[in-house]
């Protein structure tokens, strides 16, 4: 186990000139020694990049990796001590399932008691146990995906257990049941775990902290509740949440802003460096105002959808659409209405350049 | 037949072209030779039907026994080399780019030879006098020459097998290499396996398929090699490298026995058939019985 800290950037290309050359722009990261993290992010954004790069299957271009302090950026996975679950199950045909889990323990020459013993706990923590003795080859992919994850927490000495979207092949129900069993798993063992997913709702319930990624940049890194309640990049906004942060161009001015030529007035203590900035607010923060309460703008209803446990509404404001999430226990507005919807609000977020703007003096 | 569904029936003239396809390409050829076997024609108007005593005869020849008992050894030397040396090419092939492309067709170059050819080639290449080997063995003090000495003969044409037909057996190997995702690999640094290990336990089980498929391809061709030892040894010094097929040859052609010969060559057909079911049943147990490494 160990503290992991990046300092790095990588490029596929040889002499990377623009962001775009770059798979991974420099980034500065830690995870603690004992946490679940998650790398969530669409595909192409860099996290099996930086996965990689942590386990040592890829050196970055530049940069160093440490371990505890310990520079590892050119050490071979085995050095370092890494486990990995690949996205597709990688199993090894002609064994048993008991040697497939032994097979890391073996190779590292670890006793045959220890390894039994080893191989007997990770096996009933995976209800693979009465499958120990079968060949791997004639089970389901979900079970060799098991099998898989066995071999990456069977060595108990490792500095990280990494998880490239492991769960994808296996179907949905167990997909749940797998998850909640890694994240006991995670209690059990103390390993640190670093999940890559692009399910937002996966890397939210099983991870301590989730490091949001987009286009080779690490955008924020958080809890669960900072990346909904304070995206610190408008690309989490709109990535985290279903639907994602509705965003308006604005212009802040002493104790407001402007939205579509309207001045809207900040409430509590909020003050913002003038000039164009970006608001955002999430669906489930967007309410309905009262027409002339200085937060509210007119909208027209263009959509109504009912989700079952609320209604989700779809609002034109000045050629800008806006979802919002209304409890199923007050009648919804119809289509064609004009809604005041309430845009400032404590969990009005503004954005400039896409970064979040801390409106706080 | 009664039949409830009679729309069945007309899928007989859907397999009918394929069943006329085999019958003139297989099947009638094949009874012509059953025909010939059991009967003794002396000529088109005088033929007697013999039963199995040209089977009788043919099974207690013995130059035939040394011809079948000269196969064997000469079809295992094949494999026993063939295989082992054409996984190592294959292993050592670069994976990709500019070089995999010319290796590939360096490799694939013998296969493009006509087999006579291979055999003329391999004739001037031993000749003593003028080829290539055969002076420099010369040189060296090896008193080679493959028309006179019989252990020389049976190497080279064993050899010049090997030459000629071991990048198939490379090329289906690498096809089988180049079909693991590298996720295996990757897996296996992380878990810490030797290459040996990876080797055992990753790209042998999963060329498993083509490797199967390049034994009995080596199988069924060597044990029906003609042409190449033809051109090079003619079959001789004596009887040195005469392999079943140029013994049949000689028999059906040559000496016109074609009562013998036609049972000759349902005997061979067979003998390819069964060696192919126990090598490819052989092949198909290996790595799947449950406990094969013995430490679960």
């Amino acid at each position: 186990m160990a503290l992991i800290e990046l300092d790095l950037a990588h490029a596929y290309v040889p002499n990377p000139r623009s962001d775009d050359d770059y798979a991974l722009l420099p980034l500065k990261m830690a995870f603690r020694d004992g946490g679940a993290y998650a790398l969530l992010g669409p595909s192409g954004c860099g996290k099996t990049t930086m996965l990689n790069i942590i386990s040592g299957l890829l050196v970055p271009s530049q940069g160093t990796v440490r371990f505890d302090g310990r520079d590892v950026t050119r050490d071979s996975p085995q050095r370092r001590n890494i486990a990995q679950v690949f996205q597709f199950p990688v199993i090894y045909d002609t064994m048993t399932v008991a040697q497939n889990l032994a097979f890391p323990l073996r190779n590292r020459k670890v006793p045959e008691a220890e390894i039994r013993q080893r191989v007997g706990r990770i096996a009933e923590m995976l209800e693979l146990s009465g499958q120990l003795d079968h060949r791997a080859a004639g089970l389901s992919a979900d079970q060799k995906q098991k099998i898989s994850l066995g071999r990456g927490l069977v060595r108990s000495d490792v500095s990280a257990v990494l998880f490239d979207e492991p769960l994808t092949v296996i179907d949905p129900h167990l997909k749940w049941q797998l998850r909640r069993k890694l994240k006991q798993i995670h209690h059990e063992l103390k390993l640190t775990l670093i999940y890559v997913t692009h399910d937002q709702v996966e890397a939210l319930t099983f991870a301590d902290e989730v490091v949001v990624m987009s286009r080779g940049r690490a955008v924020q890194k958080g809890a669960a509740e900072d990346l909904f309640e304070r995206p610190a990049h408008t690309f989490v906004g709109h990535f985290i949440g279903s639907p994602g942060m509705n965003f308006l161009p604005a212009q802040a001015v002493r104790g407001g802003v402007l939205v579509n030529e309207q001045p809207l007035a900040f409430q509590e203590d909020r003050r913002l460096p003038e000039g164009p900035v970006k608001l955002g607010i999430r669906p489930e923060y967007l309410r309905m105002g009262q027409p002339g309460d200085g937060r509210s703008l007119p909208a027209r209803v263009s959509r109504v959808q009912d989700i079952g446990t609320y209604f989700l509404l779809t609002c034109e404001l000045g050629g800008h659409t806006l979802k919002s999430r209304l409890g199923a226990e007050a009648a919804p507005p119809s289509v064609g209405d004009t809604v005041h919807l309430r845009l400032l609000d404590a969990h009005t977020c503004f954005y400039r350049d896409e970064q979040l703007v801390e409106g706080t003096a | 037949m009664t039949n409830h569904k009679p729309v069945n029936q007309k899928a007989w003239w859907l397999v009918l072209p394929v069943i006329l396809c085999v019958a003139f390409s297989a099947v009638l050829p094949l009874m012509t030779v059953v025909n010939y076997s059991v009967q003794d024609i002396i000529s088109p108007q005088r033929r007697v039907f013999v039963g199995t005593e040209w089977f009788v005869m043919v099974m207690r020849d013995t130059e035939l026994h040394l011809a079948l008992w000269r196969q064997i050894q000469f079809s295992l030397a094949v494999l026993l080399i063939e295989i082992p040396l054409g996984i190592a090419l294959a292993l050592s092939m670069p994976a990709a780019g500019w070089r995999a492309s010319v290796v590939l067709v360096i490799v694939a170059l013998s296969l493009l030879i006509p087999w006579n050819v291979v055999g003329t080639i391999w004739q001037i290449f031993g000749r003593s006098d003028i080829g290539l080997l055969g002076h420099t063995l010369l040189k060296l003090g090896v008193d080679y020459s493959y028309t006179g000495n019989p252990q020389h003969a049976w190497w080279t044409v064993l050899i010049m097998d090997v030459w000629h037909w071991t990048p198939l057996v490379a090329l289906l190997a690498y096809a089988g290499l180049r079909s693991i995702p590298d996720a295996y690999y990757q897996a296996a640094r992380i878990d810490g396996a030797s290459q040996w290990a990876v080797f055992r336990y990753i790209q042998l089980p999963k060329m498993r398929g083509v490797l199967m498929i390049a034994v009995l391809l080596r199988f069924m061709d060597s044990f029906m090699i003609y042409t190449e030892p033809f051109v090079l040894t003619g079959g001789g010094p004596g009887n040195a490298t005469t392999f079943l097929s140029q013994y049949l040859t000689t028999k059906a052609v040559g000496q016109f026995d074609l009562g013998p010969a036609a049972a000759f060559s349902l005997i061979y057909f067979f003998i390819i058939l069964l060696f192919c079911f126990v090598l490819y049943n052989w092949m198909q147990s290996l790595g799947t019985s449950d406990k094969e490494q013995g430490h679960a």
